[in-house]
């Protein structure tokens, strides 16, 4: 009796292993080879100076790392990526913001078609987006520079994407044009997510327009508001495509960022380990950096 | 009196809200009117008046593209098709009965490999990108449309079980009883049940999934080296790098290549803003 129920359960459990396989099986395979193996690779690449053609041998110790860090393109690429960060913070997130408040609550008319159209860079690929301004920027026939001759007829020809002293500061206007959209969308989400109620009595109660914002809707986003900074740093390490599109990261390195390093020294040239330093470099950051902020939001949190 | 005061304030409020919207307005759509028309001009017009709406419209370099006389459009469009419907495809049939598994069937290691697939959210592309190149070339995929098509899935996979796994769990115990009791076992309920009532859910995460395969340019970059695969970004930068000095061709280009994404908004909005704000909202 206990022997047939016995094996009746193990059947059964033998059924679900099986089902499990079925299900979960080829999803785990495909996620595992890659996403997680590829970063393991990497890892161990970085130690190896290596071409990429047969397995590697030229052990190096951590080599790479040092001639990473001492390389002032690098310097430069990292310093790049940091100002991204730090101008994605402080312009490209409160402009999304005060826009989200503007046009994602309150009774504008239009409001509605307002919001869909300042998403529409974002909908746009990074490649195409990167084309149509390196023609805005072109120095013979692009938009700057029409309004440049028109404003002052006399001034010189300027190429934004043509000078390193300025290729980089052009292209972070660029990196706001395409990416305030999605953050304001977050943000009208969020927004909706606030009960009426609650600004309805704070006006009852008195409170202006300002204070009902400063007490109660800022408040209520700041979960939402955390969200977007993380992966608006986050994003802002792995920046590529755009860079690309524009120029390559060039002229002079003006705009090299640590992804462009990454493919130009490690692909490029073909310096896999090398290369393979670079992206445990980014990893590195990207995951003391989440690390970081969960710890810190936590803190505050229960602070 | 006060009521005029609140009345006045209001009107110079919301006048300020409009004249804030219309200069954000005008940024965003100057670049893009600039595209759109620099296509239908000369490139002495593009010169003189890049503002103005050309008369008369030439038309012929849209023609010319569209008929394929000059660039590949078409070719470029079917490529970026091809490999996103099977990203989409392949997403989700992967990731909607890994998700069902790890939200409605209780097994010991679920947590665990629910956490494992969360481990993707930290991983990159660009970490990743030198070792998957190798793996392509040991696995014979460069130049392959699987090439592209296998790591766009991998790399979408963390975020389809975020999102597919929590609306699995939301449906309730009752309706998964009322199945059994009809002698149906897990499979039944997936496809009887869960599927029909997940169409929104699964319609976010395809739109999400096509619109990240669109998009993708390094990975194409990495892996295409024969023109004949190229995708719409590939196939711009590519038909840039040709006609460098004809902006206004290169213009007429871009501005095809962006019809599709923009119609797939128009009539996807609410599933592609959902698919973005749901796990930020949500936290």
């Amino acid at each position: 009796m206990t022997k047939q129920i016995s094996a009746g359960f193990r059947k059964k459990r033998r059924a679900t292993f099986f089902l499990l396989l079925l299900l979960i099986g080829p999803v785990f395979v495909v996620f595992t080879v890659f996403v997680i193996l590829p970063v393991f690779q990497a890892a161990a690449y970085s130690l190896y100076r290596w071409n990429g053609l047969g397995p590697p041998t030229d052990f190096r110790g951590l080599q790479n790392f040092v001639v990473l860090v001492k390389d002032t393109i690098f310097q430069k690429a990292l310093t790049h990526n940091i100002l991204i960060v730090v101008f994605s913070l402080v312009v490209e997130l409160p402009i999304a913001l005060s826009l989200a408040i503007i046009v994602g609550r309150g009774r504008l008319k239009l409001a509605v078609f307002f919001r869909t159209f300042f998403f529409l860079p974002f909908v746009l690929s990074e490649v195409i987006t990167g084309v149509l301004w390196q023609f805005i920027y072109q120095p013979q026939y692009g938009l700057i520079n029409s309004l440049v001759k028109t404003f002052s007829p006399a001034s010189h020809v300027i190429a934004p994407l043509g000078d390193p002293s300025t290729v980089f500061w052009a292209i972070l206007i660029v990196i706001i044009w395409k990416y305030f959209g999605l953050h304001m969308t977050i943000y009208i989400a969020g927004l909706q997510g606030i009960p009426s109620e609650l600004e309805e009595a704070a006006r009852i109660d008195g409170a202006s327009s300002a204070q009902v914002l400063r007490f109660i809707v800022l408040p209520l986003l700041a979960t939402t508001i955390q969200i977007t900074v993380f992966f608006s740093i986050i994003g802002s390490f792995q920046i590529f495509d755009l860079i690309w599109a524009m120029g390559q990261g060039d002229p002079v390195n003006g705009a090299e960022t640590m992804v462009t390093y990454l493919y130009k020294f490690g692909f490029q040239r073909f310096n896999l380990g090398y290369g393979s330093s670079v992206a445990v470099v980014i990893f590195v950051i990207c995951l003391t950096f989440s690390i970081v902020y969960q710890r810190l939001l936590l803190r505050e949190r229960q602070g | 009196m006060m009521a005029v005061t609140t009345y006045r304030r209001q009107v110079v409020s919301s006048t300020l809200k409009y004249a804030v919207c219309v200069v954000v307005f005008i940024v965003i759509a100057v670049p893009l009117y600039i595209a759109i028309f620099g296509g239908m001009k000369s490139m002495g017009e593009l010169q003189t008046a890049p503002l103005s709406v050309p008369l008369p419209l030439v038309t012929t370099m849209y023609t010319d593209l569209l008929l394929s006389h000059v660039g590949s459009f078409w070719r470029d469009l079917g490529n970026s098709l091809v490999i996103g419907a099977v990203t989409l495809f392949l997403d989700l049939a992967l990731c909607s009965v890994a998700a069902f598994a790890l939200a409605r069937i209780k097994f010991r290691l679920s947590g665990l490999i629910y956490n494992y697939f969360l481990l993707g959210l930290l991983f990159p592309l660009a970490v990743a990108i030198l070792p998957l190149y190798l793996t392509l070339r040991t696995l014979g995929l460069v130049n392959s449309y699987w090439g592209v098509i296998l790591p766009q899935v991998a790399f979408q996979v963390p975020w389809n079980i975020v999102l597919l796994r929590g609306f699995f769990q939301s449906i309730p115990r009752d309706l998964e009883d009322a199945v059994a009791i009809d002698g149906y076992g897990p499979l039944g309920f997936f496809f009887y049940a869960v599927l029909p009532l997940s169409t929104p859910i699964l319609a976010t995460a395809a739109i999400i999934a096509l619109v990240a395969s669109w998009n993708n340019f390094f990975l194409p970059l990495l892996v295409f080296n024969d023109a004949a695969k190229f995708t719409l970004p590939m196939g711009v930068m590519d038909f840039m790098g040709q006609h460098i000095t004809g902006w206004n061709i290169i213009l007429a280009f871009l501005t095809l290549a962006m019809i599709p994404a923009v119609a797939l908004f128009i009539f996807a909005q609410k599933y592609i803003v959902a698919g973005l704000t749901s796990g930020a909202v949500k936290g």
